[in-house]
């Protein structure tokens, strides 16, 4: 059955500075009380991770109002069941740092280990998607298809996150908006 | 996964969406990338998506007219909003979550960073979720927002509106935007809306009021329809649970 496309995608906007409002109501200073914890993935099984990261915008200031999503893949390299997988965060009024709990993803679709990271936030008029890769998949990397679209190593580099030299399990990934190592965004 | 020569979802029209840098909307300047953005067909990353349940939602989610209620009922205008969850291949989209989040009616958001001086509601918090049906259709109750201004070359205002955040099947359909109420004035005026282009683009975001969906003596009623991206429907993953 060959299907013909007859309405348009209903256009974005902003999510705007208050976009926790309705996607993490308690940083908004909400109680409801059947909205889920943000931040961890619901994954078991595997390796516990943690990833911690900033946003940058093209002046070097740090991005304090977003709101991100990740969706990976659990260990075994298999998506769901259900909403296991996603998690939300945002980035601190303070600190400008998010954090996710999570596990380390496995192989995907013949894709090496990676996670969906999606920012939503005020000046973004349609939400930027980009990937999270791992730098202790060094062969896996090598193979990846999306990451052999990048001719340039380091523009590649910026989707691979780095241990925290700091703390065990855990992942430092920033974001750069503009710029000066500006991340690679997704059109997918 | 296998490989197929048509795939799962073609790229967004981004010039049906706000560009990433448009200077009459400050805010953009400095979070725009200015590299192009990389294109690759989806893959089961993006394919596959979280679904969630309408279990998950708490009974008053979409009354957001009692939802945050303590002394009574909140201040202003009381509508009912529904509408339908289609494709771009007119097909109705079941089990989207909405998320919905908007100010008060005299333009105030409950949230620790909004200090815009009209005071907040006691009775209302702006939060609101619910799900499409089988047939893609939602509803929800809640208080017209008031319009406020915001800094942008000085002094600008924002037609009243109300965000939405969709998820659909794919992770690869996510959405987040705003409607705004047929005809308010603001919406020509606003920066944010002119960060879209095409005139037709801008009216799809705009809310018709529905006489038909009123509740008597009760509330008026709007109705918004959103089309998500359509999946194509010759391709399928292998092994995407």
């Amino acid at each position: 059955m060959v299907l013909k496309k007859t309405l348009k995608e209903t256009p974005s906007q902003t999510a705007g500075p208050y976009v926790h409002i309705g996607t993490l109501p308690s940083v908004a200073g909400i109680d409801v009380p059947t909205h889920r914890t943000p931040g961890n993935t619901g994954l078991e099984g595997g390796a516990p991770i943690i990833i911690r990261g900033t946003i940058r915008d093209g002046g070097g200031d740090l991005v304090k109002d977003a709101m991100v999503e990740i969706w990976q893949a659990n260990a075994g390299g298999s998506y769901g069941p259900g909403r296991t997988g996603w998690a939300r965060s945002h980035t601190d009024f303070e600190t400008g740092e998010f954090r996710f709990e999570t596990m380390k993803p496995g192989k995907a679709g013949g894709q090496a280990p990676h996670i969906t990271f999606m920012i939503f936030a005020r000046g973004i008029n349609l939400h930027l998607h980009t990937r999270i890769y791992f730098s202790d998949e060094a062969d896996a990397n090598a193979a990846d298809p999306l990451l052999n679209l990048i001719a340039d190593a380091g523009r590649r580099n910026t989707l691979i996150a780095q241990p925290d030299p700091g703390s065990n399990n855990t992942w430092r990934f920033d974001v750069v908006l503009q710029g000066e190592g500006e991340t690679v965004f997704l059109d997918i | 996964m296998s490989a197929r020569s048509t795939p799962a979802f073609d790229p967004r029209d981004r010039q049906w969406h706000p560009q990433a840098l448009v200077p009459n909307y400050n805010s953009t300047r400095l979070r725009s990338p200015s590299e192009p953005l990389l294109q690759m067909p989806p893959s089961v990353s993006e394919v596959s998506g979280p679904v969630f349940g309408h279990n998950e939602l708490g009974a008053l989610d979409a009354d957001m007219i009692r939802n945050a209620a303590v002394s009574g009922d909140p201040v202003g205008e009381r509508i009912v909003v529904s509408g339908r969850v289609l494709d771009e291949y007119a097909r109705p989209q079941a089990n989207v979550l909405i998320e919905v989040w908007q100010a008060n009616a005299g333009g105030r958001y409950r949230h620790v960073r909004d200090g815009y001086l009209a005071p907040l509601d006691p009775n209302f918090s702006g939060y609101g979720r619910c799900m499409t049906d089988s047939e893609g259709r939602y509803t929800f109750r809640t208080i017209r927002p008031g319009p406020y201004p915001f800094p942008n070359n000085g002094c600008a205002w924002r037609p009243a509106h109300v965000h939405l955040s969709l998820f659909g099947a794919s992770f690869a359909q996510r959405l987040v935007t705003q409607f705004y109420f047929e005809g308010d004035p603001l919406i020509s005026r606003c920066a944010i809306v002119n960060t879209i282009a095409d005139p037709k683009a801008v009216d799809q975001l705009v809310a018709k009021l529905d006489m038909d969906a009123q509740v008597e003596f009760d509330s008026l009623a709007y109705r918004f329809d959103i089309v998500l991206r359509g999946r194509n429907g010759t391709w399928f993953e292998e092994g995407c649970s």
